[in-house]
This record gives structure tokens, C-alpha cells and sequence, in this order.
């Protein structure tokens, strides 16, 4: 399959990859990995003029911590944060959710950024990144802004970015008692249901949980009926269950594809969410 | 027209030169351009893996890179693999255990096989079989694939 003509750029700096964008005048678009880009050119179902390689501006990939939080440059592959001893150290879930991603060839490829601005409604990190309460770090012409995971997927491939801005990284805090756990579609990899939960636990107690749903709906997006079911209860088997059994009770537009009904994905959910909390819990 | 880009990309050691169109793919860049047929075509949709090369040393699906994003990368295909006249003990697996059939996804096979090797000296079954999740293989069943990839690690 081959894509429709366009002119290669490259740049190394986030201001010039900024103004290129800006003076292509919203017919060009960025590639990093290409792994969700290229396959929608050559479907031609995106049919940009130009493209502005981001990957090799320099520090736009790696990760860091600074100030007790952890940073994730946008251009870090998915083989990066899945191989990364800080993150296997300070923030296991998102090394380990990574490592689901795909296979091997997407991994050293794809990059954490290219996934967040792409926002597939059945992308891991996206709802990964809802559960940790990450801020998205975006540049335009304008400056910087910081905007929080659960507000930034807003529906199917829509999140909040203006044509003039670019992902720079995302920041998160450390956590432990944390996991994802995924139905994986065995050709793609992709989640058919993937949840991402987080739990705050002292005493026994559950102060608080987010939990994060991605593969179901249009967009990452939290399960409130869940974190309400845990929040202030024992830390057991029989608050888990309980959580579960209510899980994506509040979904809406529930995906249905030649991989899984609706009916069966609303079944996954409850049992993925269980999953998750069983190991999140098990760390708390 | 698209404007031509120079590229200077290193496969199996030797320097090549060339102006290509930005949307070359690089899988074609490589079979038709320099006539390194040994990486297959198979899905074009980044699944099948039968595209499998390494770009600086790690397993990619150059169906799913443009040439022009290789530009200064060193490259590795099937062809580069074995010592003149010899097999790599990746080959050597495959052909001992029997790890193909049809042969159409083996170059991609190996190199995934040699990936994961170079990361994981000593895989579980497990390791191997995640290993190569990215890479379809629709006559052996995988069992000879395993089998071959172990092969490889036992020798080392």
C-alpha cells in the first residue's frame, strides 16, 4: 500500500517542529514512530502534504525525575518505559503496561507521545496515564500548557490539542500499588478491554482509587461507579468484587467489532477491573 | 511532486546512497532499490512481521518506516546475518529443527528470533513465545519455531 505523495522535514528543536507545523497551514502532521501514522497513509485515511520528523529532537525522548515526579519525554519508545529501571522502580505499572503494548517490532518503535496524541480508542498508555492522573505537557506558538489525562481524551481520536501544538512529555507521580491488566486482541495486541487501576490503601483501608478503562468506549476514560465502590472500605477480596461487579455500569457507546460484541465487552470489563485491583491491591 | 530527500543508510555494513521519495517505504527501498529481496511483503499492515529487519540493533517492521526516517540508521537484514558462506545459529536452529515450512515469514522469524536473543540470552518457552508475538507464521503451528529459537540459545 502506498500513501499519497508529501514533502519530509526534519526538526531539531520543539520551536521548529512548532513554526514548521505552523506554516504548513494545517496540512502537515508529525511523525515520531509512525506506527499509528503510517498505516492510517498508506489506508490513505490521512493524506498529510508534509511531515515533520520529531524523532530525533534531542531530548524529546528519555525519562527523568525531577521535583519527586516522574517525566516521560513524548518521543520515548514504548521498549524505553518497558525496559526503563526508574520507572521498573518508582512507577512499575507503566513499564510493565508498556511492555503489553504490541509486540516487540511496535515497542521499539512507537513512542509514548505518538499514542497519546493519536488517542485510539483501544490504546494502553492512554488509559494508564487517566489512572496515574498524569499532566500532559503540550507547546504551540503560544507557550506551554499542562493538561490533565482524564481531560484530554474527549471522544474517538479527539483529544484536547490544538492544530498548532505538539506533546512534549507527560508527568506523573511515583506509585506502587498500581496495575493494568488487558484482554489482548491476539494479531494486534491491542486491548479489546484494558483497566488501569490505582489505589491509595493505609491501614488496610482504601482512601481512594482511580481506575481507568480503555478498549470499551470511544476514550480512556475513569469508572467512577468503581472508585466510589472501594473508597473508604476494607482492602479485601470481598470490596474488590464488589468494585468489579459494578464496573462500566456508567459507560456509554460501547465498542462492538469483529473482536468482541458490546455485551462481551461490558462482561470484560468487570473482569479485567477485578484483575487489576486483585494485583494493584496485592502491592498496596 | 514530492521533493526527493538524500538518504545515507548503512545495510549489513555497506554504505548506501540514494535520493528517494519520501513515501518510500523502506521495506521497498530495500527489496527493490537495492534488491535485498530476503525481507518479505507479507500483511503490509505492521501484524505479520515477515518484514522484520533490525535498525540499530532492534527488530522493526520496515513496512511501517519510511526510508527517509532510516536516514543515517544502521541496518541488518536476512541477507546480513551469516558470516560469508556460513549459517547464523539462528539459520542453523531453524534449519535442524524444522522451524519452517513454506518459508514465507522466516527471514522476519529469525530476525524477531535473533532480537530476542540478543536481549534474553537464555528465554523461557513463555519468553520465546512473547518474543515472537509480533511475527505470524500460518504453517508450523510455532512449535518448531520455538524449538529452532532454543536451538539457538543453546548454542549460544
Amino acid at each position: 500500500m502506498i500513501p499519497t505523495e508529501f514533502d519530509y522535514k526534519r526538526a531539531s528543536s520543539l520551536d521548529e517542529a512548532v513554526s514548521m507545523l505552523v506554516a504548513s497551514g494545517g496540512e502537515g502532521k508529525f511523525i515520531a514512530g509512525g506506527h499509528s501514522l503510517v498505516p492510517l497513509m498508506k489506508l490513505r485515511l490521512s493524506e498529510p502534504s508534509l511531515l515533520i520528523d520529531i524523532a530525533r529532537i534531542p531530548d524529546l525522548a528519555g525519562i527523568r525525575e525531577k521535583d519527586g515526579k516522574i517525566e516521560v519525554g513524548a518521543a520515548t519508545t514504548h521498549h524505553a518505559v518497558e525496559t526503563s529501571d526508574l520507572l521498573r522502580r518508582l512507577a512499575p505499572v507503566v513499564a510493565e503496561a508498556a511492555g503489553e503494548i504490541g509486540d516487540p517490532q511496535v515497542r521499539h518503535r512507537g513512542t509514548l507521545g505518538g499514542s497519546l496524541a493519536h488517542a485510539d480508542p483501544a490504546a494502553d498508555m492512554t488509559a494508564v496515564m487517566v489512572a496515574l492522573d498524569a499532566e500532559i505537557h503540550l507547546k504551540g506558538p503560544g507557550g506551554w500548557r499542562a493538561v490533565r489525562a482524564a481531560d484530554f481524551f474527549q471522544g474517538i481520536f479527539t483529544v484536547d490539542m490544538a492544530e498548532d501544538e505538539i506533546i512534549a512529555g507527560v508527568q506523573f507521580a511515583p506509585v506502587q500499588a498500581a496495575a493494568y491488566a488487558k484482554l489482548h486482541q491476539k494479531a494486534s495486541h491491542y486491548p479489546i478491554v484494558g483497566v488501569c487501576a490505582v489505589l491509595q490503601a493505609s491501614g488496610g483501608t482504601v482512601q481512594s482509587a482511580r481506575v481507568a478503562v480503555t478498549g470499551a468506549s470511544t476514550h480512556a476514560q475513569r469508572l467512577p461507579e468503581v472508585e466510589a465502590a472501594l473508597a473508604g472500605k476494607a482492602l479485601n477480596q470481598a470490596t474488590i468484587d464488589a468494585a468489579a461487579a459494578v464496573a462500566g455500569s456508567g459507560l456509554e457507546d460501547i465498542n462492538s467489532d469483529i473482536h468482541a460484541s458490546a455485551a462481551y465487552r461490558r462482561a470484560m470489563v468487570k473482569v479485567f477491573t477485578r484483575r487489576a485491583l486483585e494485583r494493584a491491591a496485592a502491592r498496596a | 511532486m514530492s521533493t526527493r530527500v538524500p538518504v545515507t543508510i548503512t545495510v549489513n555494513g555497506k554504505v548506501r546512497t540514494a535520493e528517494v521519495e519520501p513515501r518510500l517505504l523502506l521495506v521497498h527501498f530495500l527489496r527493490e532499490n537495492l534488491g535485498l529481496t530476503g525481507t518479505h511483503v507479507g500483511c503490509d499492515t505492521s501484524q505479520c512481521g515477515a518484514c522484520t529487519i533490525m535498525v540499530d540493533g532492534q527488530s522493526a517492521k520496515s513496512c511501517t518506516i519510511f526510508a527517509v526516517q532510516a536516514d543515517g540508521c544502521n541496518l541488518q537484514t536476512i541477507e546480513g546475518l551469516a558470516p560469508e558462506g556460513g549459517l547464523h545459529a539462528m539459520q542453523e536452529g531453524f534449519w535442524e529443527e524444522h522451524g519452517l515450512q513454506c518459508g514465507y515469514c522466516t527471514p522476519g522469524m529469525i530476525m524477531s528470533g535473533v532480537d530476542l536473543l540478543n536481549e534474553n540470552p537464555n528465554p523461557s518457552e513463555a519468553e520465546i513465545r512473547k518474543g515472537i508475538d509480533g511475527n505470524f507464521c500460518r504453517c508450523t503451528g510455532y512449535q518448531h519455531i520455538v524449538k529452532a529459537i532454543q536451538y539457538a540459545a543453546k548454542k549460544g
